[in-house]
């Protein structure tokens, strides 16, 4: 049984310069992995290979067991679908529009959308509760919704995984919580999820499964539990944090990093 | 959700799926729709009607009837029967030809202008960015130098313009940065270059005889508009509208910038390609006929989005039937105003400021 997604001994870079110097994770249906570190430590790159933008100079990418080398943008598109930070386009095209979009790996050459189209992007922007939200011109919206709308969007390419860099950097604490508890929703309903993030507490909210990067390698691998302790986020930071556990209620406690 | 495509079972008629129909199948209310094209109408019959040589409307009515009579007649019969009277050489053999030719550039400055402006991010991009117009002046002011035909004149400027965005494009190449701005700085480049090579020109030309042509040539103009101009430039423009109006769903994905439209399916390298293929040519044709004429592109696109929307599919036709009237409008004014032809590039500047700034403050909030 191959994984939903593998990547295995991945290099990767710029030009010349190499960046990642060999990683290897997996991802499963429904499976929620968050990859954490430092600025510059190759995160952000390993994304970018996933997705097929970068193309890996060794190493593989497989998606359902499939070589992601020899696909085409479209074919791409189909698998994977990129979540970015939320923008503001030139351009105010309304919400409807903007979901739309992401039937475009699918639409024909004369890129006529079918009401097939239409109704997968209405579920889509059911499920991020956007209905409401359609006339809207995207430019016009809060940042949280525009990157609900965007996940929305992601949604409609129908793809096995969903990738993120950094999805809430730019968003006020309560859009934050929307957001990933979205996400984690979205995980729990099977789907896939790839997401970068520079906080580890998003991580600890989040995530299935930790992987901790430095200098282009991946060093620590597992559960938030497991991965996010004091050590790993010193040596990744350089700062001392201490993570607790904190108890909500009786019977439920949840785990926090506070910075020293 | 987890369903690929055509898992969704045709035809579907449930709540949900007539909800989504009703919210997503968004159209561009009727009347805005026959308004644009009432507005060409208006302004086609009235470029027929007015000139040097006033044509009555039911004159105007009448000729237009007997020349699509003779047309169909001659089809059958013998061709040499023509309808030979003042009114009738005006209006076919002058009036005709100029108002294809003015239609068909100001749609093509119009729909290239819409096509960079989203291909580049930019709102206040204008279809000249890669040097196209730098490139075609070149062109025709050194084929006006060297004495050459006024047919050449128009090979020149068409190659000119051609071959200044050919050399942006390789340069974006050479330098291997982003793709966009690559393209932004060779055209400044290559646009520099070749409006040196215009001065060059310029400051070689005979000043009594020569300078002032190319001077004239410079600002614009349809005066001298044929019906061969309009064969030669009719073929080319129209596949250009094609392959831009092929292409508008893509512009939309691509204005979201280059790595979101890649990762949403777009092969984004191809699509800029034939962005800029498609608009060089219909702007190069455009500048072989008539010269420069500035800010249509800059500006119509702008009008179009606030009657329209920013969406592409009705961006590119609404630009371009708006273009059209509008070119025609101000080519009847540069016919009318004085007894002398004013050059239309001299117009649509005065008039593009204006109408810029009314634009510009209706926007505000976004384009």
């Amino acid at each position: 049984m191959s994984h939903l997604l593998e990547v295995r001994d991945v290099h990767g870079g710029y030009h010349k310069t190499e960046i990642v110097h060999g990683v290897s994770f997996t991802v499963e249906h429904g499976e929620f992995v968050c990859i954490i570190g430092a600025n510059g430590c190759g995160k952000t790159t390993t994304l970018k290979t996933v997705l097929g933008l970068m193309k890996p100079t060794a190493g593989e990418v497989l998606i359902d067991g499939k070589s992601t080398h020899d696909m085409d943008e479209p074919e791409l598109a189909r698998h994977f679908a990129y979540i970015p930070q939320a923008h503001t386009p030139p351009f105010p095209f309304n919400v409807a529009d903007v979901v739309l979009m992401g039937r475009t790996p699918y639409v024909n050459r004369l890129a006529v959308v079918k009401p097939d189209d239409r109704a997968i992007a209405w579920r889509a922007m059911k499920q991020m509760a956007i209905e409401h939200l359609a006339d809207r011109p995207y430019t016009a919206l809060s940042g949280g919704q525009q990157q609900l709308v965007l996940i929305a969007r992601a949604l409609t390419q129908e793809p096995d995984l969903l990738v993120m860099d950094e999805p809430t950097a730019s968003l006020d604490f309560g859009n934050q919580q929307l957001v990933l508890s979205r996400m984690k929703s979205l995980s729990q309903a099977g789907m896939g999820v790839v997401m970068v993030t520079h906080d580890p507490d998003h991580a600890l909210f989040c995530a299935d499964k930790v992987i901790v990067m430095e200098k282009g390698l991946v060093i620590n691998e597992g559960t938030a539990g497991e991965v996010i302790t004091n050590d790993t986020l010193r040596q990744i930071y350089g700062t001392n944090v201490h993570v607790i556990d904190v108890e909500i209620e009786p019977g439920h406690t949840e785990r926090v990093c506070i910075p020293l | 959700m987890q369903n690929r495509t055509g898992s969704v079972t045709a035809p579907d008629f449930s709540e949900e799926y007539r909800e989504a129909q009703k919210a997503l199948d968004k159209k561009i209310p009727l009347g805005v729709k026959l308004g644009i094209v009432a507005v060409l109408v208006i302004m086609l019959f009235a470029s027929f009607a007015l000139g040097k040589y006033p044509v009555a409307p039911d004159e105007l009515v009448k000729n237009v009837a007997a020349q699509i009579t003779v047309g169909v007649y001659n089809l059958f019969n013998d061709p040499d029967i023509v309808i030979s009277d003042a009114a009738n050489t005006a209006l076919f053999n002058i009036r005709l030809p100029r108002i294809v030719v003015v239609m068909l550039v100001g749609a093509a400055l119009s729909v290239a202008g819409a096509a960079y402006q989203g291909m580049f991010k930019n709102p206040l991009t204008s279809p000249d960015l890669l040097g196209a117009s730098a490139g075609a002046s070149f062109g025709a002011c050194l084929a006006l130098l060297l004495d050459m035909p006024n047919y050449m004149v128009q090979v020149f400027a068409f190659a000119g313009g051609m071959v200044a965005v050919a050399c942006a494009v390789w340069l974006n190449r050479m330098v291997r940065s982003d793709a966009i701005l690559g393209l932004i700085l060779g055209g400044i480049l290559v646009s520099t270059l070749f409006q040196s090579g215009t001065s060059l020109v310029k400051l070689m030309a005979d000043a009594n005889d020569k300078l002032p042509t190319i001077t004239f040539w410079l600002m614009g103009s349809f005066a001298s508009v044929s019906d061969g101009d309009m064969k030669a430039v009719i073929i080319p423009m129209i596949c250009g509208f094609l392959l831009l109006l092929l292409e508008s769903w893509k512009l939309n994905v691509l204005s979201f910038g280059d790595e979101e439209a890649r990762s949403m399916g777009i092969k984004t390298k191809r699509v800029r390609l034939i962005v800029i293929f498609a608009s060089t040519l219909i702007v190069s044709c455009s500048v072989a006929v008539s010269g420069i004429v500035g800010w249509v592109g800059l500006v119509i696109p702008h009008l179009a989005r606030a009657l329209v929307g920013p969406n592409y599919r009705a961006l590119l036709p609404a630009s371009m039937v708006i273009g059209a009237s509008y070119l025609l409008l101000v080519d009847n004014l540069a016919r009318l105003l004085a007894t002398v032809e004013i050059p239309i590039g001299i117009l649509t500047s005065i008039l593009g400021v204006p109408f810029f700034i009314f634009i510009f403050k209706r926007n505000q909030k976004g384009w």
